[in-house]
């Protein structure tokens, strides 16, 4: 398989790989929204983090992990960069098609894309889930 | 320390060819050019006596007489025509009808003995497909368990290509003649490297290929046994009847000579180079297993062939793990099918679970393989695995106790 430049320097170089606790602390925390999407079987799982400003709604910091091939460890790399500063609604926005472009993925891996759009819509949804609670 | 990128350690796939061996080939091609066929001439006689060296040499280093060996384009070929050719020649009943006749093999063979007992099949003959242990190994008691009185024919290889791991042929072979059934056994891993005698080994059949011992590819060889019993096969490829009417067509001249020249070769090398390897061997995998936890060597430790070795590597994702070491050429899965993202086959027959069979590799070794570059690629592949880790959240789970198979996953 061969990859593109920009792949390679995402896995390479991952922005922004880590977690901002442990599953249970995440959890407990209202300003942080976690997407966890994929399955082991099909080799393939991400972790998508969002720290958000409560007062604004502005993403402030977001975090990845990544079990998965190249192109699924480029595609939430370029995502957390991308999210970092948008609003959560601005975040809804990123398609999968923008990070096929970007990243120049071919359609064998179109599905890496698709999986790093899952993460997010997941991670923005459970924000807003931890506050519809209260 | 010394070593060149990219670094090759994928020798079950194919290995390069020996110096010595394409010296030996050279000649064949400009002067020695004749057919061994034309009988009236020097052209053909001098053919002729190199082939004649060759089955000797080939003869040679699996104990068998030079009248038994056939020479084919390689192991697939020498499967196909010792599988199809036995079935149809054993058959209970012709063509066209079923019920014609049992073949036991085993479902962690090579694809180019299962997809042959996979055309048996259609043809009207029952296939049994053993099902390894954890280990990997077939035994004469799981095949003697299968045996039923219209069994004609066993199928078993002598070493697995992805594990190195060694089924009990000798054992094999002396049940199927105590009750009269042929015995196959693609050995195409196993000769070369392994002291191989077919007739002390039970073996009516036997493939074997030039290009996994240093010979050329597109030549390799089938024992057909000619005492004891004498095996008849019905031919697949007819026309000007060489080689015993079992496989017509000129020879390869050229890739023959290699290929006896390549078994001569391995002959006089394959003790000391068993005992080199199996040490580099056994240093790469202690390093690997003191460096990372969640590792599992794969396959029957103690009954393996010492230059494989098929290891997995717990939360760290196949493809993943061959692009950070894509300067070493090894393999994941057999090379036939690293091209699909589908876990091994070959792994799966044992129970490696799906997550364990997505991130193994087969690291083989061979006749110019370092210690120097052994170490090289044992760090590389710790410094891989650490670095895929920390971007794992499997890993994470695995660390903070979360059962994975517990969780509950949003479908993607
Ligand atoms: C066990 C086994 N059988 C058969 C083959 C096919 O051999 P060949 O390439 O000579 O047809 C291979 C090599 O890929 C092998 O490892
Ligand atoms: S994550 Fe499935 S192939 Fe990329």
């Amino acid at each position: 398989m061969a990859y593109g430049e920009k792949v390679i320097d995402h896995y390479e170089n991952p922005r922004n790989v880590g977690t901002f606790g442990t599953q249970k602390e995440i959890k407990e925390s209202k300003e942080i929204g976690v997407g966890l999407v994929g399955a082991p079987e099909c080799g393939d799982v991400m972790q998508l983090q969002i720290k958000v400003n409560d007062d604004t709604g502005v993403i402030e910091d977001a975090k990845f992990k990544c079990f998965g091939c190249g192109s699924a460890i480029a595609s939430s790399s370029l995502a957390t960069e991308w999210l970092k500063g948008k609003s959560i609604d601005e975040g809804l926005e990123i398609k999968n098609t923008e990070i096929v472009e970007e990243l120049s993925l071919p359609p064998v891996k179109i599905h890496c894309s698709v999986l790093a759009e899952d993460a997010i819509k997941a991670a923005i949804s459970d924000y807003k889930t931890k506050h519809s609670q209260n | 320390m010394g070593v060149t990128l990219p670094m090759y350690l994928d020798y079950a796939a194919t290995t390069p060819c020996d110096p010595r061996v394409v010296e030996a080939m050279m000649p064949y091609f400009t002067e020695t050019f004749g057919n061994p066929g034309s009988r009236n001439h020097s052209y053909g006689w001098d053919a002729e006596h190199g082939i004649k060296t060759a089955r000797q040499q080939v003869a040679d280093l699996i104990g068998a007489d030079s009248k038994e060996v056939i020479f084919t384009s390689g192991s697939t070929e020498s499967n196909n025509i010792a599988i199809k050719g036995a079935a149809n020649m054993y058959a209970k009943k012709p063509a066209g009808e079923t019920g014609r006749g049992h073949i036991i093999t085993a479902i962690h063979e090579h694809k180019a003995v299962l997809d042959p007992c996979k055309r048996m099949e259609k043809e009207g003959f029952d296939v049994t497909y053993l099902e390894p242990d954890s280990d990997g190994l077939i035994t004469r008691e799981m095949v003697e368990g299968a045996v039923r009185d219209d069994t004609i024919l066993v199928t078993i290889m002598w070493a697995n290509n992805e594990l190195g791991t060694i089924n009990e042929i000798p054992e094999i072979g002396e049940m199927c003649h105590d009750k009269g059934i042929v015995f196959h056994t693609d050995a195409t891993q196993w000769v070369g490297k392994m002291p191989t005698n077919v007739k002390t080994d039970n073996i009516d059949l036997l493939s074997l290929s030039g290009h996994k011992l240093y010979g050329p590819k597109g030549v390799g060889a089938l024992y057909v046994r000619r005492r004891k019993p004498r095996i008849r096969l019905t031919a697949i490829q007819e026309g000007g009847g060489q080689e015993r009417g079992f496989r017509s067509g000129t020879l390869n001249v050229t890739g023959i000579v290699g290929l006896g020249k390549a078994c001569e070769l391995c002959a006089q090398s394959m003790d000391d180079e068993r005992e080199r390897l199996l040490k580099l061997r056994n240093e790469l995998e202690s390093k690997i297993e003191s460096a990372l936890d969640v590792v599992q060597v794969n396959g029957a430790r103690d009954r393996r062939l010492a230059n494989i070795t098929n290891i997995s590597f717990g939360f760290v994702e196949g493809e993943s793990l061959m692009m950070a070491i894509k300067e070493i050429a090894v393999s994941s899965g057999s090379a036939c099918t690293s091209a699909s993202l589908e876990p091994s086959y070959v792994l799966k027959a044992l129970g490696v679970g799906d997550d364990l069979a997505h991130s193994s590799l087969r690291i083989s070794m061979g006749r110019w393989t370092t210690p120097e570059q052994l170490e090289y690629a044992g760090d590389k592949i710790i410094e891989a695995v650490k670095k895929l880790r920390e971007l794992s959240p499997l890993y994470d789970m695995h660390n903070e106790g979360i059962d994975i198979s517990k969780i509950e996953w949003a479908a993607h």
